[in-house]
């Protein structure tokens, strides 16, 4: 019997993915990104074991919810530093017609993973920075793997969301969106890109694991900003419908 | 009948049918109908008058708040339909007139249900019953007064320590839907005529006791009808023939209402549902060309508006169970027709206007009927005015429908039945995690050590025992039932002989459905504790009295809200149970025993007075509202939650199943357009799944909190709890304390 190790399960999800989805954390994640909103799921022993046979029967029960958009987001933590479990839910997925996505950095980049993140209707792609070197200095690994894995999508025509957290200080500038724009306008399979203000709500999770929190004096960023920011990138990438900031 | 030429004026461009030969509104509306499938585009905003008589409300409004909620009392009179002058808002600019007392929100004084409660209110406001008031009811019996001279003392004791607590016996019952289109579609007389037609056909019957009863509530009925005709006299209208514009078919229906909520200070006293049929009315005169949507919104404005200031005059204690002053004028919307029509009109869509022509607001308890079914236009607006107003519910037309038909109401919150053809007898509920304590500590009350139930061996001493526990609550939860369904054959038995609804069984046909509505408090509190007691190893800790008065625990349990089915399981069996321990005994006049989850806001007041729970909870701690698990347990998610909520069978719960969600509207999705799509899809995978109620809330827990500490920046902003809506600010600090804490559905990222 296959098993996975997680987090915990958010039945509601709201904006992993289109639709109403249920949300499955992953515990264990190879990078430790100095904003990480959810440092409870670094560790690679934390969390539950649960059987794939577990996990779906609780993802089929949301079904009724997830309407003609809705599906499932396999979160973390890293979901492809488990890759075997998370290739048997997606076919579990697919073979029951549940729309499956996956929430990843890109940074496992092994064939297990590969062959994972290609079972997924669409991918949830967290570019953590532009800039291979800052990205590594941000996050513990560069740009690469990150490229690799949206190379691939492109490659098979992969539905790809990117994600970008804009961290004050960090990546923040015009400059970077520009950046960010150039590396990523050669992909059509990108149908999305959202930018998110980085917030400081993880504070007390890091005070409950006995952790200072690694960016201690960077502030929330200000969603105005982020949203002027989204609107130059929507720009330069000539694409309209990449706003996934509030009205 | 003969149709006279009042009839046909009234009538002329309507497509006839039976509805003209017999009082059948139904039968009208399905005839008339014009379905409206679009979306909310042809919607207007204000008049200039509106806005003048709505800025003159709020001001009133001000004030009444500032004087610590009740604006005046009218300590001189009885409030009936003929008690006091006419009374207007704003003579020269509303087009809806009439008022409970002569002056806008200022309180009638209510004897009836129990003159002790009135005198209470009058001084707890600084003011103090008239003598004529003291005097008239010192020579008669109200419905108080005879609840109390039968009572037992298991009764008394049952009450007085908060077994069975809000039972309807020193205030109007309430929960009785008049068919108020009635009036408008056919006019009084007519209906005078039909009720006497009842009554004389009576006559030729033995005089059985049941007989004698039913001709003399026809006589009051009749006696009422009347009152009314003279009561919209005095307003210069005359309702004795059928109304023949929409104007008038509303200020029809509103003197009808009015005069109900004159005679009754009843809980919860329904609208029903009228927008369909007033629709109508617009529809014609739309096809005229002699009414614009300008104007027609001014009428429903002019219409909400009213029903907005209705007030009754009850205890700060009564306002503190129901966390507020709820009137539950409660007016369903939308839901789909038995023929696969929708009952969604243009004016379903201008009474959800109302909360921005008019701003948002608790009152009416606007009660959206949801299908899958529903016009898409529709059921994206409802979830777009969800998120912006957090002032609407909603109920599953598909579940209710096939039980009560395509014209049923909602009574208070949750209450489903046929418009004027079924009423009920409102029976509060039964805190069942108290009667549980009972079984443990062998028949004792767990605060007072009273012997309140026959004496059993306790299980306090040792470790529970799932199947003894079992054993031992059914035999307590059967003593319960039986004292029950006794108290409330009492509490009806007297309201019908000394606080009869006249008006609004008026408004009802003659023969006429009745349920007995039991309900149940602590249910995620019962399961939890039940799966405790199962999973886990619970031990007593008692006092030296012997009581239990905690719970040690050892282990892990799966618990109510997690979509479970080891617990839910449990849930399901003990309401199952429960049902079925109240159908053993005969109810007062053949009524159908029903039972509620629902808690409205007393769910903090009940858990005041229960002891700590094998579950965990401390004592006084609240239990969840209505049906929801216990805050902090539902550990997976609101959709576990709803699922586990969903899995409680409607059918051994006909009085309906309340459930109440909150989520931040960042965690419903990232812009208003997903965030619309998003509660489509939980309402329909909700109801889809035979969930009955849903309160939806999309707010921010910072919001609250900021409203808590300013209130005076957030005067309408408003809430659902358990089955209606209350004005935030205006909730006891307590109250809002637990709105916090609840679940705020909050997603991990």
């Amino acid at each position: 019997m296959t098993t996975c190790r997680i987090h915990s399960i958010e039945t509601l999800g709201g904006v992993d993915g289109p639709g109403v989805r249920c949300v499955v954390f992953f515990q264990g994640c190879p990078l430790r990104c100095l904003y990480c909103q959810n440092p409870d799921t670094q560790c690679d022993e934390g969390g539950r074991e649960v059987s794939i046979t577990e996990l779906m029967r609780t993802i089929k029960r949301m079904r009724p919810y997830f309407g003609s958009e809705g599906g499932v987001t396999l979160s973390g933590g890293e979901p492809l530093a488990q890759p075997a479990a998370v290739a048997e839910v997606l076919r579990a997925c697919r073979a029951a017609g549940i729309h499956t996505a996956i929430d990843t950095s890109g940074a496992c980049d092994t064939p297990a993973a590969r062959e994972a993140a290609a079972l997924a209707d669409l991918l949830l792609l967290d570019i953590k920075h532009p800039d291979t070197v800052i990205c590594k200095a941000l996050t513990g690994c560069g740009l690469e793997s990150a490229m690799t894995l949206l190379k691939a999508a492109q490659a098979r025509q992969q539905a790809v969301w990117i994600r970008h957290v804009v961290v004050p200080g960090w990546s923040d500038t015009p400059a970077c969106i520009d950046e960010l724009a150039d590396l990523l306008a050669p992909f059509s399979c990108i149908q999305r890109i959202e930018l998110l203000p980085y917030h400081r709500l993880a504070a007390e999770k890091y005070r409950a694991l006995g952790q200072p929190l690694p960016l201690p004096d960077t502030p929330a960023a200000d969603p105005v900003a982020v949203r002027k920011l989204q609107q130059q990138l929507n720009r330069a990438m000539r694409l309209i419908d990449f706003s996934a900031g509030r009205p | 009948m003969n149709i006279t030429a009042d009839f046909q004026k009234a009538w002329q461009g309507f497509i006839p049918g039976p509805w003209q030969q017999a009082i059948e509104v139904r039968d009208f509306i399905q005839h008339n109908l014009t379905p409206y499938e679009g979306d909310e585009s042809f919607l207007t905003g204000p008049t200039d008058r509106t806005q003048r008589l709505n800025l003159k409300l709020q001001e009133l409004l001000r004030q009444e708040a500032e004087r610590g909620g009740v604006l005046d009392i009218n300590v001189n009179a009885i409030s009936s339909l003929l008690t006091y002058e006419p009374g207007y808002l704003d003579r020269e600019n509303e087009c809806i007139v009439g008022l409970q007392t002569e002056k806008p929100l200022c309180r009638g004084v209510n004897p009836f249900g129990g003159v002790r409660m009135a005198r209470q209110a009058c001084e707890a406001y600084g003011y103090t019953l008239g003598p004529d008031v003291e005097r008239a009811c010192e020579y008669r019996t109200t419905h108080n007064d005879g609840v109390f001279h039968v009572y037992s003392d298991t009764m008394l004791n049952l009450r007085k320590h908060g077994y069975i607590t809000g039972l309807p016996d020193a205030y109007g019952r309430g929960r009785i839907i008049g068919d108020y289109r009635r009036v408008a579609l056919y006019g009084v007389d007519r209906l005078m005529e039909a009720k006497q037609a009842d009554k004389d056909a009576l006559a030729a019957k033995t005089m059985t006791e049941e007989t004698i009863r039913r001709c003399e509530e026809l006589w009051k009925e009749i006696d009422f009808l009347a009152k009314l005709k003279k009561m919209a006299a005095a307003y210069g209208i005359d309702i004795a023939g059928p109304a023949c514009t929409a104007r008038e078919a509303v200020q029809w229906i509103y003197f009808a209402y009015l005069g109900a909520i004159k005679e009754q200070n009843g809980a919860a006293m329904s609208l029903g549902r009228v927008s369909a049929f007033i629709d109508i009315y617009f529809e014609r005169e739309f096809r005229n060309g002699s009414i614009t949507e300008s104007q027609a919104q001014e009428i429903i404005d002019h219409f909400v508006m009213k029903l907005r200031m209705a007030r009754q005059l009850r205890t700060p204690e009564y306002n503190e169970l129901f966390a507020g002053d709820p009137m539950w004028i409660t007016e369903a919307l939308g839901g789909m027709g038995e023929d696969g029509r929708t009952l969604v009109t243009r004016t379903t869509f201008r009474f959800l206007n109302t909360l921005y022509t008019l701003g948002h607001a608790p009152e009416p308890n606007l009660t959206i009927l949801w299908s899958p079914r529903l016009p898409e236009a529709f059921r994206r607006y409802c979830a777009r005015v969800s998120i912006e107003t957090d002032s609407i519910q909603y109920e599953n037309d598909e579940l209710m429908r096939t039980r009560y038909g395509d014209d049923y109401g909602i009574a208070c919150c949750v209450s489903a039945m046929r418009i004027g053809k079924q009423m009920q007898y409102f029976g509060a509920r039964c805190n069942l995690p108290k009667v549980l304590l009972l079984a443990i500590n062998g028949g004792r009350d767990e605060h007072s050590g009273l012997q309140i139930a026959p004496a059993r061996p306790p299980l306090t001493g040792r470790t529970l025992e799932y199947g003894q526990v079992m054993e031992q609550f059914q035999f307590y939860c059967d003593w319960l039932c039986e004292n029950y369904v006794n108290t409330m054959n009492i509490i009806h038995f007297m309201h019908d002989k000394y606080a009869y609804e006249k008006l609004e069984m008026s408004l009802h046909d003659t023969t006429v459905e009745r349920f007995m509505a039991f309900g149940l408090a602590g249910l995620s509190v019962m399961a939890d504790s039940f799966s405790a007691i199962r999973h886990a190893r619970v031990t007593p800790v008692q006092d030296e009295r012997g009581l239990a008065v905690d719970f040690t625990i050892a282990g892990d349990f799966p618990c109510y809200g997690n979509d479970d089915p080891r617990v839910d399981g449990m849930a399901t069996e003990l309401v199952k149970a429960f049902e079925a321990g109240l159908k053993k005994h005969p109810t007062y006049r053949g009524s159908s025993h029903t039972l509620s989850i629902l808690t409205i806001t007393s769910n903090v007041v009940y858990g005041r007075s229960t002891g700590a729970t094998p579950d965990g909870r401390a004592a006084g701690k609240p239990f969840a509202p209505g049906a929801n698990p216990m805050h902090d347990r539902d550990g997976r998610g609101a959709l576990a939650s709803l699922n586990s909520v969903a899995g409680i069978p409607y059918d051994s719960c006909r009085d309906g199943i309340s459930c109440t969600f909150t989520i931040t509207p960042d965690s419903l999705g990232s812009k208003a357009s997903v965030q619309a799509s998003n509660l489509i899809s939980i309402l329909d995978g909700y109801f889809g799944q035979q969930g009955h109620h849903l309160n939806v809330n999309v707010l921010n827990r910072e919001q609250l909190l900021d409203a808590q500490a300013h209130p005076e920046r957030y005067p309408q902003l408003t809430i659902r709890v358990s089955g209606y809506a209350v004005n935030f600010t205006r909730l006891s600090r307590k109250h809002q304390d637990e709105v916090i804490a609840r679940t705020f559905h909050n997603t991990l990222q």
